[in-house]
């Protein structure tokens, strides 16, 4: 049985779909690790991915952010089919992902790690010629962009090694936030913390959907997925085994349609 | 709201940290510390210690190992280290040097000397990078190839280099009583050069991110094998340009010379307070810490001191160096 | 902010500790030492500070330098090569107001121009055991005569073998290098071929260290296995050619002779391992350089040209019409342990 049926769409006019993937299957030789699956992300939301291990949350994830290639079936963006070409090809198409790992350079300060890869030159000859950095003008985007979500940190110039780990955290979110233009990914961003830096991160994915940037996020973390999904989309042996929310449904509920104890 | 319990306000914390933290966080000021502190010894045990030309001839002194540093300063951010830094040197003043003596054009033959070490810089990043193989072996394999090479086209033997433009680097001008060699400006030219690239540009921003963290720079998207291939050229340059400094101070070809470089310029590298880990540190630190250890030569030997104590010292500056970046490293884990 | 500030000031703390116990440290070892500015200068720049040979020349230096109420400041490079740190130690004396420069050159035309702008600046600069190209650069040398020495090597290994047909091995030092040279060719000299003569069979390079001339030896038996003259460059050369020789069973039919005269080599004499060495004096060679700078710095009068240190051929086994002296003798005169 497929998700479809259990699909709640909002009452009124249909929500717009940001990203889409419809029947993607990925074998990898005789292992099949998607049969199938389909996804949807609605603007505005935070749609949680869970599933239990193997049930091909991962690979849906990378075939989203153009790190693997699905064997069959296709994958749109704002309605648009789209092809990645590797995850450099997702993020110019405006999608950013943030992994578990603190992917950050912790010698480096805020701002720097905020531009990381993305820095802006000054403007004219030394720029053009120069290639000098705007260091000014990154630190005060930078800190705009941390008012702007709400996230306090010490100084903008200070070293991210001089930061807690949900502090660090909150850096990388803030860049993929920052430049995403679509949509946010992020697997597991708080896998690595502890609880009350949890908090700090959650919070912060919740400014960025405020701003109307949908998120996508994979969790292992029930309560976290029910304290922050609008939608909770629940992965089951290479397919989508339901999409429900937090208002309809129990953890228990969850848990039952993961383990295929029970169906939505 | 959670992460703003203990930290003052966004608006405020944009200002800079204040002049006596900023010099204590400046990595470089410990190194420099240390510089004064043995100036100052110096110059009371013996006045000629600060005599102007006594100054020049300690610059002078760290003309080659100051230089060969740079690029190795460099690798040592990308968390690498190189030993074939005075091979490669090397290789640049036989090369130069015999190919004028057999009549070529100085220039020419210099600047294809300088052409082959920035090659062999390339062929350490393609390795390292390409094949992703340790920078240790891998340098350590060029150091042994080099070594063999070099004795089999100097046929074993130094031979002298007279030649006005190769020596030209070592020619003195006096600016007010104080002399400087053309060699020193080179030196100090791409001291600027390298520290500009390293901390206004991407390129150094970069170089930064792949020795502290190479796979969050992966992430971000920075082209990291490229980089590291762009690292291991431009330190490959700079020891070509070393080369011309050395030919400067010392008009002989030697494929015996400079077999202690690599340990020497890693020593002013980690004096200088940059990580051996990579990410950490920077070039103005570097110069200081060669500083050092050409003024612990000079300083000791006017005061009639057995310069054993120069390693001596030496080397427990190293262990503090390296200790404290081992300490600060962990208290960020 | 305060856990940044907190880190940086306990790690400046702890800097500030470990600076102070340096100064002190430093103080106190360089307050008695330091030179007064009335005091004559004498420079000794070797070529390396492991070599007992260099050793030995240091010590006469001190010794000597001592009784004759001197300063000594020695220095040197940290290997067999290392020009760059030889002229630097002679820019530091030149800084350190020396008096006389004794030193041993590592490669005989590297130092030149900082050789000159010593005696530019009045410093009187004499050349130990190696000799300078041009050999005027400096005010004089005093050295073994290697040329010499090599001759009495070669002259004693063809008299001692008496009518045999020769089969001659040489074990080189590093090619190109000045001594080497000199030595190799007065072997030749002496022993009466010359360079490519067919009874040269083989020569390996050892950089004088034992055990490349162990390599060597056996690499030049497995060519030619009748070898019964081999020519070294020093005694640890001798020594690994020994070994290689032994393990080939031919220890008693090689006429195995070296130069140098350090005691290891003496001993090995004794023993005969070695049929014969020529011994070389690097005490002479300090004594004589640091008595010529009290000399100038008392009178003005410099000394000039080459001064041959002299050199012995020490062997249990003399041969006719060649002096040497024996072991006992090369024991007592001997340098190094």
């Amino acid at each position: 049985m497929t998700g479809d049926i259990s699909l709640q769409p909002a009452a009124g006019d249909a929500p717009h779909i940001v990203l889409e993937a419809r029947n993607v299957v990925k074998t990898y030789g005789h292992v099949t690790a998607l049969d199938g699956v389909d996804f949807e992300l609605r603007d505005g939301e935070i749609l949680a991915i869970v599933g239990d291990n193997g049930a091909g949350k991962s690979t849906l994830i990378k075939t989203l952010t153009g790190a693997v290639h699905p064997t069959s079936g296709e994958i749109l963006l704002d309605g648009r089919p789209i092809q990645f070409k590797g995850p450099l090809g997702a993020r110019h198409a405006g999608i950013e992902t943030v992994y578990q790992d603190l992917a950050v350079a912790p010698a480096l300060d805020i701002a720097s790690n905020l531009f990381l890869g993305r820095e802006l030159r000054c403007p004219g000859v030394l720029g053009s010629i120069f290639r000098r950095l705007d260091k000014r003008r990154m630190r005060d985007e930078a800190q705009r962009a941390m008012n702007e979500l709400k996230f306090r940190l010490p100084s903008i110039s200070n070293a991210v090694e001089a930061l807690s780990g949900g502090q660090r955290q909150g850096v990388a979110v803030a860049r993929a936030a920052l430049f995403a233009r679509k949509l946010v990914i992020m697997d597991e961003p708080t896998a690595a913390l502890g609880v009350r830096e949890t908090g700090q991160v959650l919070e912060l994915i919740r400014s960025i959907r405020d701003r109307g940037l949908p998120v996508v996020l994979i969790s292992h973390n029930m309560p976290n997925v029910f304290e922050i999904a609008d939608r909770i989309h629940i992965m089951r042996l290479g397919r989508r085994a339901a999409v429900v929310t937090p208002k309809s449904h129990s953890m228990n509920d969850v848990v039952a349609i993961m383990t295929g104890a029970a169906t939505a | 709201m959670n992460a703003a319990s203990a930290s003052p306000s966004p608006t405020s914390s944009s200002s800079s940290p204040s002049l006596k933290a900023r010099i204590l966080g400046t990595p470089s000021a410990g190194p420099l510390l240390v510089l004064i502190v043995f100036c100052v010894i110096f110059a009371f045990t013996n006045p000629r210690f600060l005599a102007t030309h006594n100054i020049s001839i300690i610059l002078q002194q760290t003309v080659i190992i100051g230089t060969l540093a740079i690029g190795q300063t460099l690798i040592i951010l990308t968390a690498g280290i190189d030993l074939a830094v005075g091979a490669i040197c090397v290789l640049g003043t036989i090369v130069a040097g015999k190919l004028v003596n057999l009549g070529y054009d100085p220039v020419l033959s210099m600047g294809f000397a300088i052409l082959l070490c920035t090659l062999s810089g390339l062929a350490a990043g393609g390795l390292v990078a390409g094949l992703r193989l340790p920078p240790f072996i891998v340098t350590l394999g060029i150091l042994g190839i080099l070594t063999a090479a070099l004795r089999l086209i100097s046929e074993g033997g130094a031979f002298p280099v007279r030649d006005p433009f190769l020596a030209w680097t070592g020619t003195t001008l006096k600016t007010g009583g104080f002399v400087l060699t053309y060699g020193i400006l080179i030196m100090a030219g791409l001291y600027v050069f390298v520290w500009y690239l390293l901390n206004e540009t991407k390129w150094g921003r970069h170089l930064y991110a792949i020795g502290n963290n190479p796979e969050a720079a992966r992430l971000v998207g920075i082209p990291v094998r490229r980089h590291l291939v762009s690292v291991y050229l431009l330190a490959g340059l700079i020891y070509g340009i070393a080369a011309w400094l050395a030919l400067g101070r010392i008009p002989n070809a030697d494929p015996n010379a400079l077999q202690t470089a690599n340990l020497d310029s890693i020593t002013a590298v980690v004096i200088g307070g940059t990580s051996l880990f990579g990410g950490r540190g920077g070039l103005i630190g570097t110069l200081v810490g060669a500083l050092i250890v050409g003024v612990l030569r000079n300083g000791l030997t006017l005061a009639g001191i057995d310069p054993l104590w120069q390693d001596l010292i030496t080397g427990i500056l190293v262990i503090v160096a390296v200790a404290l970046d081992q300490m600060s490293r962990r208290k960020n884990r | 902010m305060s856990f940044h500030r907190i880190r940086a000031s306990a790690r400046s703390k702890s800097l500030y500790a470990g600076l102070s116990a340096f100064g002190l440290m430093l103080g106190l070892a360089l307050t008695p030492a330091s030179a007064s500015a009335e005091d004559v200068i004498v420079g000794l720049v070797t070529k390396t500070e492991v070599n007992p040979f260099f050793v030995k020349m240091r010590q006469a230096a001190e010794t000597r330098a001592k009784e004759k109420g001197l300063t000594l400041i020695a220095r040197a490079g940290k290997f067999d090569g290392d020009n760059e740190g030889q002229v630097a130690a002679i820019e530091d004396l030149i800084s350190a107001g020396a008096k006389g420069i004794l030193v041993t050159p590592n490669n005989s035309s590297g130092m030149l121009d900082i050789i000159k702008r010593a005696r530019e600046s009045g410093i009187l600069v004499i050349a130990l055991d190696t000799a300078t190209d041009p050999a005027d650069a400096v005010d004089a040398t005093f050295a073994t005569d290697n040329f010499e020495a090599g001759v009495k090597q070669g002259a004693y290994a063809r008299k001692a073998m008496g009518d045999k047909e020769a089969v001659v091995a040489m074990l080189d030092g590093t090619p190109g290098g000045t001594v080497d040279t000199f030595r190799h060719d007065g072997y030749l000299k002496g022993f009466g071929i010359a360079e490519g003569d067919p009874a040269i069979v083989g020569a390996a390079i050892t950089n004088g260290a034992q055990d490349k001339g162990q390599v060597g030896m056996e690499n030049l038996l497995s060519k030619n296995g009748d070898i019964n003259a081999v020519y070294t460059i020093n005694e640890p050369a001798a020594a690994g050619a020994y070994a290689a020789l032994k393990s080939f069973g031919k220890e008693d039919d090689v006429m195995l002779t070296s130069i140098d005269g350090g005691c290891a080599g003496v001993r090995d004499v004794k023993d005969g391992k070695i049929a014969a060495t020529v011994m070389q004096f690097p005490y002479k060679m300090a004594e004589m350089g640091v008595d010529a700078i009290a000399e100038y710095a008392a009178t003005g009068d410099k000394p000039s040209g080459f001064v041959d240190t002299g050199s012995e051929l020490i062997t249990d086994k003399p041969v006719e019409g060649l002096e040497s002296k024996d072991t006992a003798w090369g024991l007592e005169n001997c340098w190094g342990d």
